[in-house]
């Protein structure tokens, strides 16, 4: 135990000492640049959840290293308009009578068009920085998954189970169609398996892909859980039971006079339950995002406020907490895509009860 | 308060994306996957069935070899049992036999022997009939001279034999 300690305190100075030591060129390069440079943290945390026209990879010195993308937009007034990007330089330009909309704009950071003196939000479809990384992840999942699918050819259930990464993949598959859809849907199990499959591994491939520095952060977004929550919601809806639909509005094993409340509590729930699901997923990976970046600027906003030995120290400690953190994201990562898996396939299999009493 | 606004355009393509992802997916990937766990299953619950009904028949033959060994063996004393009370009672029979053929044989050895002696004393006694008939005679001859000797041997004879009747 002493002598532990000893290796930790040990490891802790070490890595203390090299921290002093890190950070100096890019202190001194702030230095040079001039006092005017502040970080904005939020700005940048907002940059790196949200979506945008451009693909930003880094900042090198003042040049900005990022892809631009096709911009799609039809516009009311003006029609179509397609073009890249890069034709706004940066949100400086304008192009087609379209712009982003500047910071105090209300649809700040969006292509907007002015019309007649308002600024006019044209039916935009481009391919941002999450369309085209929810383009690539699934194009790559349904690539991984298709190619494990494979393994299966030519192999019967007398054969051994698969291993390596397709064993990874069937052990997951395994879990979800065995643990999760099988006890919650009984009945059906193969009509709803392929949807839950699917947005499991869905989300949990955008949940790790997110993770990477770089990429979309497309679980992050209300627009892509709105979509997954809004399968589930018809899913639920259209192939309910009768059984299910009386179990709302006029449920016989409630007395009389409780009846009309518990169908209007549950008629609310219908509409709650995609809206849980939602927001459930939607502000975890958001705020796991925000968490992990919030705590890696701390690196930069200590080389302004306490340069130095203070900005060693707390790089360490930001670092270190980073790595705790975006394992603990790891974690959230499979943990939120079992848990919406799990409530999916749990309002299936609520509404595909049937009678008992009959 | 963007990030809280679903933005139209990327729902239209999460709905195109997720749509096409769940399309292909249902079509070419998950039933591989299911079907195989599903067979797997089925697989594993009827080896173990099977091997539980191996087990339970090995038990039996087990359990009917000991008792068909356990029948052998009685069958076995039973017959080595009932081999000796044969041979008991073979040599029972041989014995009796033997001692009636024994007695027989001495009954007519003796009936044989009282035959032959019965013979030799009528033998005898003929021979001593005729002896003494010849004696008597001769005797008579000697003592029956006179017809007066001859009157009173007669006499004498027949109270002789009146008295022993």
């Amino acid at each position: 135990m002493n002598k532990n300690n000893k290796v930790w305190t040990l490891l802790v100075s070490l890595l203390l000492a090299v921290g002093t030591l890190l950070p100096r060129p890019a202190l001194a390069q702030e230095h040079n640049e001039g006092e005017a440079k502040q970080l904005d943290v939020t700005a940048m945390i907002f940059e790196h959840v949200g979506d945008s026209y451009y693909w930003h990879i880094t900042d090198w010195g003042e040049t900005s290293i990022a892809l631009p993308l096709p911009v799609m937009v039809y516009s009311k007034t003006s029609g179509f308009h397609c073009f890249m990007s890069s034709k706004f330089h940066h949100g400086h330009a304008e192009y087609e009578g379209l712009k982003i909309a500047g910071e105090e704009s209300d649809y700040a950071g969006k292509i907007v068009e002015t019309v007649g003196g308002t600024e006019v939000r044209p039916f935009d479809f481009s391919i941002t920085k999450n369309v085209a990384g929810l383009i690539i992840a699934s194009i790559l999942l349904c690539w991984i998954i298709l190619g494990c699918a494979r393994w299966y050819k030519n192999r019967d259930a007398s054969s051994p189970a698969p291993k390596g990464f397709v064993g990874a993949v069937e052990m997951l598959v395994n879990f979800v169609y065995n643990d999760v859809i099988k006890p919650n849907i009984p009945k059906h199990t193969d009509r709803y398996a392929p949807y839950l499959l699917t947005a499991f591994f869905f989300i949990f491939f955008c949940n790790l892909a997110g993770l990477i520095p770089g990429s979309a952060n497309l679980t992050g977004n209300i627009a892509v859980t709105l979509c997954l929550a809004l399968f589930t919601f018809f899913i639920v809806n259209i192939f309910g039971t009768k059984a299910y639909w009386q179990e709302i509005f006029w449920n016989t094993e409630l007395p009389g006079w409780l009846r009309p409340i518990m169908a209007v509590i549950e008629f609310i729930g219908i509409f709650t339950k995609p809206f849980s699901l939602t927001i459930r997923l939607f502000a975890n990976i958001l705020a796991g995002h925000a968490a992990l970046l919030g705590v890696l600027s701390v690196i930069f906003l200590t080389a302004i406020s306490m340069p130095g030995l203070g900005n060693g120290a707390m790089s360490v400690v930001s670092i270190l907490l980073g790595i705790f953190l975006d394992c603990l994201e790891l974690l959230v990562a499979f943990i939120q895509a079992f848990v919406f898996t799990m409530l999916s396939s749990i309002y299936i299999g609520l509404s595909q009860v049937e009678h008992h009493h009959e | 308060m963007s990030l809280l606004i679903p933005e139209s355009g990327l729902f239209i393509w999460m709905l195109l994306a997720f749509g096409t992802v769940l399309f292909v997916l249902w079509k070419f990937g998950w039933p591989a996957f299911t079907k195989m766990l599903d067979e797997r299953a089925q697989y594993i619950d009827d080896s173990i069935a099977k091997a539980k009904l191996a087990n339970d028949e090995l038990a039996n033959i087990q359990t009917k070899t000991a008792a068909m060994l356990k029948e052998a063996q009685e069958q076995q004393s039973k017959i080595l049992a009932e081999a000796v009370e044969t041979r008991n009672q073979i040599v029972e029979k041989a014995k009796t036999e033997a001692t009636l053929a024994g007695q027989k044989i001495l009954a007519e050895a003796k009936q044989q022997i009282e035959v032959e002696k019965e013979d030799a004393i009528r033998d005898i006694r003929r021979q001593v009939g005729l002896l003494s008939v010849e004696i008597s005679e001769k005797v008579l001859r000697q003592s029956l001279k006179t017809d007066k000797d001859q009157m009173a041997m007669i006499d004498r004879m027949l109270d002789e034999i009146q008295t022993k009747l």
